[in-house]
């Protein structure tokens, strides 16, 4: 299809596809802009959670018997499940921007909905886990309640501050399934637009971004699993 | 032609149904063509009004401030609260600080006037993403909004920085102020990646590196602060709501976490947002300075550099806004050392602005009024900043008014000044209209002489002991916080009269030509007020920005 156009294009002596907006002079500078833009974005993403994980660092470092005692009433099997379905995204949504490159509509189309479904499987296993944590009165901050804890079969007293570690543990599990979140939003767009052929070889800069996004998500997630399921 | 434009007052249309390409702001019409245009000079005339409205908000605060610490003048001193209780007084030194850092300073001279300049001095017909730059606006907007429902909703009284304990514990609307600032701060950052993927992807054939106005690259080392140093007060805002509403210990003793690491997160952005704030300054002096010097740039690739130097050491400074705050000695002194360091990027530009007006043949625009105000305001805003970076002087000097006065120098004489004078040089490219010369010289001297008297005497008082943010003060303090308040008086008038003549020719103002300045950078060469995408064929760059026609190359000194 594109390769049709670029070849009408080439016989009128300029190369101007229809998915190539105004303001940009070629397909090569309008790709080159959209990855360098996503590229930005993730470095802003990296700053955004490392700010988290300083606050980890500072908590672990003030309690460190909290978080020693407190991770065991995470469920380390739950969330190594739901590492296997991150990393398993992350191979399908290579695979969905590898058929864009070979112009594959259904290699594009499958892979993008198993990405899809596999995020929302994680999002279920962390639904469980977190009505697990509501149930219990795991909570952060004052909702934590060590009454109802030990009710529910938990160590009577987690020394330190525990109710500062369901805040962390929350907050940044919390704000990753935001990122998760976000982004099946975009890949039910993606499923929308792959449909209606909108992306080829030459053009499927949106879905190669989505891709990048994706990845950096399963990144976040593989350092945050050690570091709250398997704290030593 | 131009008598019968002046005659009559829809000039444009009468100029558009004579076979002239229409220009941007006639292209489209109605409210709704300005709501969803992706135009970058529709979007830097809309970041303008926004930003010129807070100001003027921000302003009227400042000024209740001043009135306030007056004093009761009659029946003599005693009780100061006579304007209102100390309570607001708090909420309107707090707005002040918050809408003038956030919703002014911080997009003033970016959003505004890079949105409307930077495509045309690159030679691109927009930014790389148009649409994300509407997004941006719309979320400045409800950013906006968020700061002015917390109003609504009693206000805050925490100060701009939002310290912790207090702002945990304050019974003030302080989470939806913090999730307005949250909301600006994606704005900032969307603004900065599109403005670097436009430095580097949509320059016009033959304009490299070094041939790019010093505004780009001032601009392009804001970008890289905006992109990297933002998100981590937007995690750090988000944490402080969060322990608000939970009641979870990070930043308040009382619940077992650290107030000091707030202090950490809170300036490791909003040092390098110092820089945000004040790098485009120094672009637009750099053009300002140059142009009506009517001569080559002194040191191009060192002041393009500084930039960069400030975007990058400016990282690594947050600490000496916290040497009392209990950090190490060892600590203490690294920063105390890169706050000098900075200073050393900071001098090069201004002995290169200097430098370059040596031997020119000076216009004395009012453009250039202000440039040289800038270069007189923020040198002493610059130098007082090494005495607070000094380890004993700041333990003297610290949370006085020798600080407000120091950042005052900087913020205000520095970047509000620069954004005036931007205003003067760019308005009849904007607008395709000229300002008076006369009045503008009038209110840059208003201007400059009542902001030497409001924060000169703040100096003095900081030296005394004047505490800041106090609503009260010892009687020994009254004659120079009273000159202070009359010098902001000066200061509004000043910005009163430059309202008025900027509205007489938005109405009847003289027509303004393609270039009235004599520039060489790109948007000099396109219709005033521009055409809808920019230029009528693709220019392409052969020279550097400031290589003026009158500059006799024969005479070449210095590698000049």
């Amino acid at each position: 299809m594109g390769e049709q156009q670029s070849s009408q294009a080439a016989a009128a002596g300029q190369h101007h596809p229809k998915y190539l907006a105004h303001h940009f002079e070629s397909m090569e500078q309008q790709n080159a802009s959209g990855k360098l833009g996503m590229w930005l974005f993730l470095g802003q993403e990296v700053l955004f959670f490392s700010g988290l994980f300083l606050a980890y660092t500072l908590a672990r470092i003030f309690y460190p018997e909290t978080f020693l005692a407190a991770h065991e009433l995470l469920d380390w099997k739950l969330g190594a499940l739901n590492t296997i379905f991150l990393l398993t995204s992350s191979l399908t949504m290579a695979l969905a921007v590898r058929g864009a490159q070979i112009n594959s509509k259904p290699t594009m189309f499958w892979n993008i909905l198993a990405t899809l479904l596999l995020g929302g499987a994680f999002m279920v296993v962390k639904y469980i886990e977190y009505s697990h944590k509501f149930h219990d009165g795991l909570l952060p901050g004052h909702f934590f309640d060590a009454a109802k804890a030990m009710h529910n079969g938990h160590p009577a007293n987690i020394p330190g501050a525990p109710a500062i570690f369901f805040a962390i543990y929350f907050t940044m599990t919390g704000t990753h399934g935001l990122h998760v979140l976000i982004g099946m939003l975009l890949m039910l767009w993606l499923l929308v637009r792959i449909n209606r052929g909108d992306f080829n070889s030459e053009n499927h800069v949106f879905l190669e971004n989505v891709g990048l996004y994706w990845h950096i998500v399963d990144l976040i997630w593989i350092f945050l699993f050690p570091l709250l399921y398997l704290v030593r | 032609m131009d008598s019968n434009r002046n005659s009559a007052p829809k000039s444009a249309h009468a100029a558009s149904a004579g076979g002239v390409e229409p220009n941007y702001l006639n292209a489209h019409k109605g409210i709704w063509s300005w709501m969803t245009t992706v135009d970058h000079k529709r979007l830097g005339i809309m970041y303008l009004v926004g930003i010129l409205t807070f100001f003027a908000a921000g302003g009227i605060f400042a000024l209740l401030v001043r009135t306030q610490l007056l004093g009761k003048i009659f029946g003599g001193p005693g009780k100061q609260d006579w304007l209102f209780s100390g309570d607001t007084y708090n909420k309107l030194f707090t707005l002040h600080g918050a809408v003038m850092v956030f919703l002014v300073i911080i997009p003033s001279i970016p959003a505004s006037l890079g949105n409307f300049f930077l495509p045309l001095m690159l030679g691109a017909k927009d930014v790389a993403f148009p649409k994300l730059n509407l997004m941006s606006f719309y979320v400045y907007v409800l950013g906006g909004c968020f700061l002015l429902f917390s109003i609504l909703t009693g206000a805050v009284d925490t100060g701009w920085t939002f310290y912790t304990p207090y702002s945990s514990t304050t019974s003030t609307s302080v989470v939806s102020a913090v999730m307005g600032v949250f909301i600006l701060g994606f704005s900032s950052i969307l603004t900065g990646v599109n403005f670097i993927v436009t430095i580097h992807k949509m320059r016009a054939p033959g304009l490299t590196w070094t041939r790019l106005p010093l505004f780009v690259w001032a601009q392009y080392a804001t970008s890289l602060i905006q992109v990297l140093a933002t998100p981590v007060l937007a995690i750090t805002l988000m944490l402080l709501a969060i322990e608000r509403t939970m009641g979870v210990g990070i930043f308040d003793p009382k619940l077992g976490g650290d107030p000091v690491l707030f202090q950490h997160f809170f300036w490791f952005y909003s040092h390098p947002a110092v820089y945000i704030m004040i790098l485009p300054g120094f672009g637009v002096i750099s053009e300002i300075i140059t142009v009506n010097s009517r001569k080559q740039i002194f040191g191009y690739k060192a002041i393009a550099m500084s930039s960069v130097a400030i975007a990058v050491i400016g990282f690594l400074v947050w600490g000496h806004h916290m040497f009392t705050s209990g950090q190490s000695e060892l600590a203490s002194a690294v920063f105390s050392f890169l706050t000098f360091a900075v200073a050393v990027p900071t001098a090069i530009k201004v002995f290169s602005w200097v430098a370059t007006m040596y031997g020119g043949s000076i216009r004395l625009n009012s453009a250039m009024c202000y440039a040289l105000a800038f270069l007189f305001l923020f040198t002493i805003g610059g130098l007082t900043g090494l005495f607070l970076g000094s380890l004993s002087v700041d333990i003297h000097l610290h949370d006085t008014y020798f600080v407000v006065a120091h950042f005052h120098y900087v913020m205000m004489g520095g970047t509000m000044t620069a954004f005036v004078g931007a205003l003067h040089h760019w308005w009849p490219k904007m607008t395709g209209r000229m300002l008076s010369e006369f009045w503008g010289k009038v209110g840059c001297f208003f201007v400059f002489v009542g902001f030497n008297i409001t924060f000169l005497s703040q100096f003095l008082l900081g030296t005394k002991g004047m505490p800041r943010r106090y609503a009260n003060y010892l009687p020994e303090f009254q004659t120079l916080h009273q000159i202070s308040t009359v010098g902001s008086y000066l200061l509004g008038l000043g910005f009163l009269i430059t309202l008025i003549y900027m509205i007489q020719s938005l109405i009847n103002g003289e027509k303004a030509s393609k270039n009235p300045w004599e520039a060489m950078s790109l948007e000099w060469q396109t219709d005033s007020p521009p055409i809808e995408h920019n230029f009528h064929v693709q220019p392409v760059v052969k020279h550097g920005p400031y290589e003026f026609p009158e500059i006799d190359h024969s005479l070449a000194r210095g590698g000049h």
